[in-house]
């Protein structure tokens, strides 16, 4: 949790809305996740491979690297919500047109790989490590940030070629699921203490706004909710199940 | 062999927007009415449950509310040189599915189209003469006016207590509203929405600039509202989880919030989901509707015999109907005869971003069409003479809610990934904002929709094959009305502006707007209109098709309104001439 601590954020009070006399009791300047205790990560895979983990949590590790800002997506748990959402639904197309024929078509006509996201990560990466391995001499992981990062430019723009699914397919699945990770809610396995919306200022789900909509350009710190947050009861919530947002002071 | 059930007065295909109100309407009238949904039943409660209703990856990244592609999609190409290929995954556009359809995860704006719009070509033809339309542009009028869908308008936004402020009363202009409008008979049933910190800033700017700013009208409701079918609406809390999502408050009008309270009530009206269309029953001239045919949940077949059938479906799966079964002419490009399919359109958005170091606008605050709206340059509101295009949009600031999976813009230049976009995403979530521009789109004669020859849904029928690119006339008019906004928002005063017209060739990929049009267009002739301007079928008059898919051509508004007030339009047209004299209704 240490990566987080670049930031302090104070109590400052409860959204006026709807029963704001009763203020939870916080524990004062302490870090928000610290109310969830002992919460472990989990670090158990549905689908992914060990190597494949490694070079899902290296790789989104240079996407959105842990800075001066933040924890990055590797502290996130981002490899464990890609590794999730792999093994879902939406990694097997559930919901998306299967059938051929699966001529590449044109840019305008969007996703026309016959492959399903599983098929896509388990050839890209493999094919990637390879790549690695004759060019550097050992896989992605173990490369230097500086080599990780000429990697994925080489596939993002496709300099780098790979033979079972294109380059720039691969690389455009795998920062999508980054990003998607990063932000959505804990409960996908990503998003770990919320970082991601902690970075950009998101509060999550939300509460009651009429009061504070038209407040212009008043900044609205607050500690983030996860639906988690709601279900565990961390988060007090109104008769609609709003939770009452705690407004923070920010001391960088 | 399929299941024959008992006849039925009226078949409707598709329990969604349109199709609720007609239900209601004509069950009241003492039909007996059938609707038939291919998705399920869903609700307030328990579909749109706090705290799980609040999840931006379910709702917008993996569309919990939209179309499963699996079982059916459509096909999609530039132009007719190129071999369609399936939309595999949702992106520019996306369909609803279930109860209530698309106007469970709409946005809310519920615009008037323009009196010019009905009226495109002859109104351009007088003002700028031939010379002002493309060669190939199929843009016609409508065959019904703004004066005669009025009340019908009117109608529509008391049942969904649409929130706004009238411009333009029996011809009055009102401070405060839009004056551009059409002349409307009576005031919003409810205020216009608060205003955010970007409709402020974008409020002053304009009016600054000799523009009138008015409040977007919208279906998240300002305040409680009962509506005429005793329907209460509830106050929006401006959670910023609306377009895409259902809403947990009931405040968002919609089927579930407006009409199906008093629809599920209706003793003439049965509703049954997971039953999936597949045509309309023809007699053997193919004159006259039978019925319709359906699959249900366990892939049973059935016949459902009915008097009139009603296409209220999504514009697309409108259209695919109507080809597999047979009703009407299809459209061919080469000859330019026949006519379903004819005239496909759609929108042709564009925006400008304005990026702040120093102000932040809590832009996940906010309401689906909350905004402010300028409309000077949408329609025909001003002088085209020289500009080489016809048409223009409505320009907001929107409040509409930003998520970080979806809404997180950085400056143009900034890298995709890595530290510097980290950093950029992290100062610009929290400030900056859009200002959008809805442009319109003209049709073609290039632009259309057919059957696929190749690819099929899960029950062997072709997909719906569409043919689509904007032209000239769409790129110049992106051009200079982008041009226009981003004028706005530099007085504005922004650090950075992203400036995005639309000019590149059309992509299904990235999300535009769920505002496809056309493909079962009305009209007064029957050799350019598939239906006529009661949107009854020239061909097999028993069958009404309803729905955006009777639009000529797209204006710069989001469509829902004129659905809206197209539905009662129909509606009226059936219950006072219709049932009296079953027979064509025009022509």
């Amino acid at each position: 949790m240490g990566q987080s601590s670049g930031r302090r954020w104070f109590l400052k009070s409860v959204t006026a809305l709807g029963g704001a006399a009763s203020l939870p009791a916080p524990a004062p300047a302490a870090e928000p996740h610290a109310q969830h205790g002992t919460r472990v990560p989990s670090q158990t895979y549905m689908y992914l491979t060990q190597p494949e983990v490694a070079f899902v949590e290296a790789a989104v590790a240079r996407l959105i690297p842990a800075d001066e800002l933040g924890p990055g997506a590797k502290e996130a748990g981002v490899a464990t919500f890609i590794d999730r959402q792999l093994f879902g639904g939406w990694g097997t197309m559930a919901k998306m047109y299967r059938q051929g024929p699966w001529p590449e078509g044109t840019p305008q006509q969007g996703y026309q790989s016959p492959l399903t996201p599983q098929q896509v990560y388990r050839i890209g990466i493999g094919e990637v490590n390879a790549h690695c391995t004759k060019q550097y001499g050992s896989s992605f992981s173990a490369l230097t940030a500086a080599q990780q990062d000429e990697v994925l430019r080489g596939l993002d723009g496709g300099k780098i070629g790979l033979e079972g699914v294109r380059s720039q397919f691969f690389f455009n699945m795998l920062l999508a699921n980054t990003l998607e990770g990063f932000f959505a809610d804990p409960i996908y396995g990503g998003n770990r203490d919320k970082v991601g919306w902690k970075l950009v200022g998101f509060p999550g789900v939300a509460a009651v706004y009429t009061a504070h909509v038209d407040q212009h350009g008043v900044p609205y710190n607050a500690m983030p909710v996860s639906i988690q947050d709601i279900v565990d009861k961390v988060a007090q919530v109104d008769e609609h199940g709003h939770p009452k947002h705690v407004l923070l002071t920010r001391k960088d | 062999m399929p299941t024959k059930l008992k006849p039925v007065d009226v078949a409707i295909v598709g329990v969604g927007l349109t199709g609720t109100i007609i239900a209601k309407e004509l069950a009241e009238a003492g039909l007996k009415v059938v609707g038939l949904e291919r998705g399920r039943w869903r609700d307030t409660d328990p579909d749109f449950a706090m705290p799980y209703v609040h999840d931006e990856l379910r709702y917008v990244g993996r569309h919990e509310l939209m179309q499963d592609l699996s079982r059916e999609t459509i096909t999609f190409r530039n132009n007719a040189a190129e071999t369609a290929l399936p939309m595999r995954q949702l992106g520019s556009f996306r369909p609803g599915e279930g109860v209530g359809g698309a106007a469970v995860h709409w946005g809310g704006l519920t615009w008037r189209f323009l009196p010019w719009d009905f009226e495109t070509r002859s109104r351009t033809l007088a003002r700028y003469g031939k010379g002002q339309l493309a060669e190939d542009c199929t843009s016609q009028d409508w065959g019904v006016t703004y004066d005669e869908l009025e009340r019908h308008f009117d109608r529509f936004e008391y049942l969904y207590g649409i929130s706004g402020k009238a411009g333009n009363l029996r011809g009055r202009i009102v401070p405060g509203g839009n004056p551009f409008e059409g002349p409307r008979s009576r005031e919003y049933p409810n205020p216009p929405l608060k205003t955010s910190y970007a409709g402020a800033l974008f409020t002053q700017a304009a009016e600054k600039m000799g523009y009138k700013p008015f409040p977007t009208p919208t279906g998240a409701l300002s305040r409680a509202y009962t509506n005429e079918y005793g329907a209460t609406i509830n106050a929006c809390v401006y959670c910023g989880y609306c377009q895409f999502f259902g809403c947990e408050m009931g405040a968002k009008a919609s089927p579930q919030t407006a009409v199906l309270p008093n629809l599920m009530k209706q003793k003439n009206f049965e509703l049954r989901t997971h039953a999936n269309v597949t045509k309309v029953d023809l007699d053997a001239a193919r004159k006259r509707a039978i019925g319709v045919t359906y699959v249900d949940s366990r892939g049973r077949e059935f016949e459902q015999p009915a008097e009139m059938v009603l296409l209220c479906s999504y514009v697309l799966n409108n259209v695919r109907l109507m080809l597999l079964s047979g009703i009407g002419k299809p459209y061919d490009p080469a000859a330019n005869t026949g006519v379903v399919g004819r005239n496909y359109a759609y929108q042709t958005p564009s925006s400008v971003t304005l990026f702040f170091e120093d102000r932040v606008f809590n832009q996940f605050m906010a309401a689906g069409g909350m905004g402010m709206t300028i409309d000077e340059f949408n329609g025909d509101n001003f002088d085209h003479s020289g500009l080489g295009f016809i048409g223009g949009g409505f320009f907001q600031a929107a409040t509409s809610g930003s998520r970080p999976i979806e809404v997180r813009p950085v400056p143009r230049g900034t890298p995709r990934w890595g530290s510097e976009w980290k950093r950029a995403v992290a100062t610009y979530f929290n400030r900056s904002f859009p200002i959008t521009i809805q442009g319109a789109c003209q049709s073609y004669r290039g632009n259309y929709l057919d059957l696929d020859p190749t690819y099929r849904d899960a029950y062997g029928l072709p997909l719906l094959r569409m043919t689509f690119d904007r032209r000239e006339n769409e790129h110049k008019m992106s051009l200079w009305l982008t041009d226009k906004a981003a004028q706005i928002a530099k007085a504005i005063g922004p650090s950075k502006m992203n400036v995005a017209p639309r000019t590149e060739k059309y992509t299904i990929v990235p999300y535009q707007s769920t505002h496809n049009t056309g493909g079962a267009i009305m009209g007064a002739d029957p050799a350019s209109s598939a239906v006529n301007k009661y949107l009854q079928s020239w061909a097999v008059p028993n069958v009404f098709v309803v729905g955006a898919s009777a639009f000529p051509q797209n204006g710069g508004y989001n469509p829902t309104g004129t659905v809206g007030a197209l539905a009662y339009w129909t509606l009226d047209a059936i219950r006072s001439r219709y049932l009296k004299r079953p027979g064509p209704l025009a022509g």
